[in-house]
């Protein structure tokens, strides 16, 4: 394999696995800061035990988020030395904003959160674990910034002599159409996650007919969560989606695999058969869905893949300008299956459940326990969607990613540090995952609370 | 002063904030093995950074993210030139990472060691790494035409390269003994007060050597004036920490790494990433940077928030001032 295909590789790995954290991360915080304030408000002692149960599980997931971070911040000047090069001098800002404003509250603050009990005042520690929150959704945006410029170049000029894309106006780069959507729908995706924590956790514990209060009011509160992330998921979604077709309309008739333009758009839900259009066996449509996904209108116009490819080759030359289509389309079709069905197990989760009943049979407890996962799948399918949807682009119409891979760089080097990743990033898959069930395990016991009483031991030591 | 040129100055103070602050947590790593007899000794000198380590870290993301906005094309040549050494280093800081968070989480001892090896070792590479970059980077390196590197891992074990790596090495080492005799309280700070005397004597000797060599080759007054500084504040804090002032010789050995990373900056002016294939392909602060217009916009934004940063930093390191000693840590672990 060659240096580029390697280094797609690497970061499309890199990247996916920073990413399962990262939502966890981004939804966890503001359930715990919301958990910790309810127990400042009202002094209810069921509310510290959840904080602290539930903001233990948030660490260590943390963890991971920081230090495969770091990773990515290394990774465009590594792997990406001509992109970057071509594209720095826009997208070092976010970048660079992102460090100063967001990763130095994040850091800061989530250190004086978890050494901060006992040391500092109620009040104060809770502020600090809301300026974490806070360090955490901003980095959010500036990163999502950082992308939707890779998406939809806005706010530059080209300067023919350096052979390099220039910034000519930063307000533009930081209100990206494409930026505002993916932020709210990130956002709102990553609280549809950590519900589905709180939902699986509550649930493994309420089988076992242990810790019943708290965990019977994680439950709801995770349930409602879900359904809450979930509907703004959905919004955003469909303001995420119009965006695309104005910037990127070949991704949304990669996402239906839509071959010829067409009027009265439907949308296939199942396909079968090559979904490359040729030979169609089965599918189950909706009428008129995708042009009103398109266009917000039941006989909108959706260009189909062939217009487009004739389009960008008169515009950019000879080339294949269509992603994978069958990737494509089945990443667009299981982000949304696997949300819907997260949010469709808590609305029923929602019903069965209502005037506290909690005597489920063992089945409806475990499929409880098993929606964790599905809004994580959901969210790294809908990346992989993005991503090589983008393809062959690496900056939508400017750059291809074949141009933008390091020069100087050996294949060797590469699978080297392909091998690296991947065995290090699998190991410590395993530790993490043995951490994250033995926390879950221990359950929100009285151990956690204990430890504030004495102010001169540290509540928290490694 | 033009743009670029403070833009040189923001990033060599970054690297020094980011030096001065991991400095130390590195030496505290390395130190684990050498001044604990017991689990409790390890988690005392593990929690004399633990609010810290992660702020501290992130320094280098800042670091690295405003060189990548001032100057793109030197982050590219450098980031992709240093490509295996930045794996390794990589590496490092990931276990080292995983571990703070981690060695508490388990009960057995073994889970523990194999968590504080790793400790240990992702902070002597990073410690050893840095230095042997930076000496490089002022060295310069085999840039063609195009500003790509064209040597590989070999070209940076040069002599000057390592010596500049063990010399951060000795010196972080000796930072985060005398920054351990700051925080603690008892044998351990009595052990660590021990051994940074015969660390840093060899930091020192090692340190001349280097500081010599850089002057010499690169000669700058400015240079010159920081490395005479760098020195006499090493030699000032060994001694300061015999006699059991920490506070002070925790000051001179901050004095120290600014400077000396100050030193490295001044030799490297006006260029950032000097070629040896021809001097004519070095990229420089010049043909590296970024559009003034970014620049600008960047400037506001340091102009803004570092002051906050720095603010909500020390009061940190406020509310964390006390020493830690065995009586502080919780019985069970966790
Ligand atoms: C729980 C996760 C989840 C769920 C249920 C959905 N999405 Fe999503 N989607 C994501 C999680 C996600 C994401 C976080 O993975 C992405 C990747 C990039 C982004 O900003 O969000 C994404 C990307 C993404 C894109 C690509 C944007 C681009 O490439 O520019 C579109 C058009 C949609 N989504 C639309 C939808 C619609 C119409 C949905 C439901 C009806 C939907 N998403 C449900
Ligand atoms: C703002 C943040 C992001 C930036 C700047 C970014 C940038 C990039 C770059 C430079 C590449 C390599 C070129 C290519 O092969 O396309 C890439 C590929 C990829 N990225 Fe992203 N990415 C970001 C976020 C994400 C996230 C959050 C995910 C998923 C979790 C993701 C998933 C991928 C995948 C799967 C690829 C491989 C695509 C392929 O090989 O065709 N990216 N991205
Ligand atoms: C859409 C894509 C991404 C989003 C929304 C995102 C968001 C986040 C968030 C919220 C955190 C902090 C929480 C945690 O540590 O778990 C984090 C950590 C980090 N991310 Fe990402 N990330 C994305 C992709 C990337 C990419 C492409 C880069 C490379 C520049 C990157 C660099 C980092 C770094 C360096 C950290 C560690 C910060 C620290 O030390 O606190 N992320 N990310």
């Amino acid at each position: 394999m060659s240096t580029l295909d390697l280094s797609r590789w690497q970061f499309g790995l890199t990247t996916v696995y920073h990413f399962l954290f990262v939502p966890i991360t981004i939804g966890m915080v503001l359930l715990v800061a919301i958990l910790q304030t309810i127990w400042t408000k009202t002094g209810d002692e069921k509310f510290l035990r959840l904080t602290k149960f539930f903001g233990k599980i948030f660490l260590i997931n943390f963890a991971m988020g920081v230090v495969t971070g770091i990773v990515q911040e290394f990774q465009f000047g590594m792997n990406w030395s001509d992109y970057s090069r071509f594209v720095g001098d826009i997208f070092g800002a976010p970048l660079a904003m992102e460090g100063l404003l967001a990763f130095f509250f994040e850091s800061t603050f989530i250190g004086l959160w978890i050494f901060g009990w006992g040391r500092l005042s109620k009040k104060i520690h809770l502020a600090t674990i809301w300026v974490t929150t806070l360090g955490v959704w901003l980095s959010a945006y500036f990163i999502l910034a950082a992308n939707s410029f890779m998406q939809h170049p806005v706010g530059f000029d080209i300067n023919e002599v350096k052979n390099r894309a220039e910034l000519v106006d930063i307000g533009a780069v930081l209100t990206n159409i494409v930026a505002l959507n993916q932020f709210p729908h990130t956002i709102t995706a990553s609280i549809m996650m950590a519900g589905a924590v709180l939902v699986g956790v509550s649930a493994y514990h309420l089988k076992r007919g242990q810790y019943l209060s708290s965990m019977k009011t994680s439950l709801k509160l995770g349930l409602w969560t879900v359904l809450a992330g979930g509907l703004g998921t959905l919004i955003s979604g469909d303001g995420l989606g119009l965006a695309m077709v104005k910037t990127q309309p070949m991704k949304m008739a990669a996402a239906e695999a839509l071959y010829n333009t067409s009027k009265n758009a439907s949308f296939s839900i199942f396909t079968l058969g090559t979904p490359d259009g040729h030979s169609e066996l089965f599918s189950i449509r909706i009428p008129n869905l995708l042009s009103f996904l398109s266009t917000h209108t039941l006989d909108g116009q959706v260009e189909g893949l062939n217009d487009l490819q004739a389009q960008y080759v008169t515009a950019y030359g000879p080339g294949n300008y269509m992603p994978i289509i069958w990737l494509t389309y089945w990443a667009f079709r299981w982000m949304i299956g696997l949300g819907a069905l997260a949010m469709l197990i808590a609305v029923i989760g929602l019903w069965i459940t209502r005037k506290g009943n909690v005597n489920l049979k063992k089945w409806q407890w475990n499929t409880a326990i098993w929606m964790v996962p599905l809004p994580l799948l959901a969210i790294s399918v809908g990346w992989m969607f993005t991503e090589m949807g983008r393809q062959p682009w690496i900056v939508f119409g400017l750059m291809k990613t074949a141009d933008g891979v390091s020069p100087g760089v050996s294949a060797s080097d590469v699978l080297i540090s392909l091998i690296v990743f991947t065995l290090l990033y699998g190991v410590l898959a395993v530790v993490e995952f043995k951490l994250l069930m033995k926390a879950v395990k221990a359950g929100p016991n009285d151990d956690l609370i204990a430890e504030t009483a004495d102010v001169d031991k540290l509540t928290v030591a490694y | 002063m033009q743009l670029n040129e403070i833009w040189f100055l923001i990033v060599g103070v970054l690297f020094i904030g980011y030096f001065v602050l991991d400095g130390f947590d590195f030496g505290v790593g390395m130190a684990i093995p050498f001044i604990s007899k017991d689990d409790i000794d390890r988690r005392v000198v593990i929690n004399t950074i633990g609010p810290v380590w992660d702020m501290n870290e992130t320094w280098v993301l800042v670091a690295g993210a405003s060189l990548f906005a001032a100057f793109p094309e030197w982050y590219a040549s450098l980031f992709s030139g240093f490509y295996l050494a930045l794996l390794l280093m990589l590496a490092a800081l990931i276990l080292r990472g995983v571990a703070f968070e981690y060695r508490g989480k388990g009960e057995t001892q073994k889970w523990k060691n194999t968590f504080d090896w790793m400790i240990f070792i992702g902070s002597a590479v990073p410690a050893l790494l840095w230095g042997t970059a930076f000496s490089n980077i002022v060295q310069g390196v085999p840039l063609n035409e195009k500003h790509i590197f064209t040597g590989n891992l070999l070209t940076l074990l040069n002599p000057y390269g390592l010596l500049g790596g063990l010399v951060t090495l000795t010196l972080f080492f000796t930072y985060g003994l005398v920054f351990i005799t700051l925080k603690t309280e008892g044998e351990v700070r009595d052990r660590a007060r021990a051994l940074a005397t015969k660390v840093g004597v060899v930091a020192t000797l090692l340190a001349a050597g280097f500081l010599v060599w850089t002057v010499v080759a690169h000669f700058s007054w400015l240079g010159l004036a920081l490395s005479g500084l760098a020195a006499v504040s090493l030699i000032g804090a060994l001694l300061l920490n015999h006699f059991g002032r920490d506070g002070w010789s925790f000051v001179l050995l901050v004095t120290t790494v600014m400077s000396a990373v100050g030193s490295l900056f001044a030799a490297l002016f006006p260029n950032v990433l000097p070629s040896t294939t021809n001097p004519a392909y070095s990229l420089t602060i010049e043909n590296a940077s970024s559009t003034p217009y970014t620049l600008t916009v960047m400037t506001w934004v340091v102009v803004c928030c570092l002051p906050l940063v720095l603010g909500y930093q020390a009061w940190t390191y406020w509310v964390f001032s006390k020493r830690v000693s065995r009586k502080n840590i919780p019985a069970g672990a966790h």
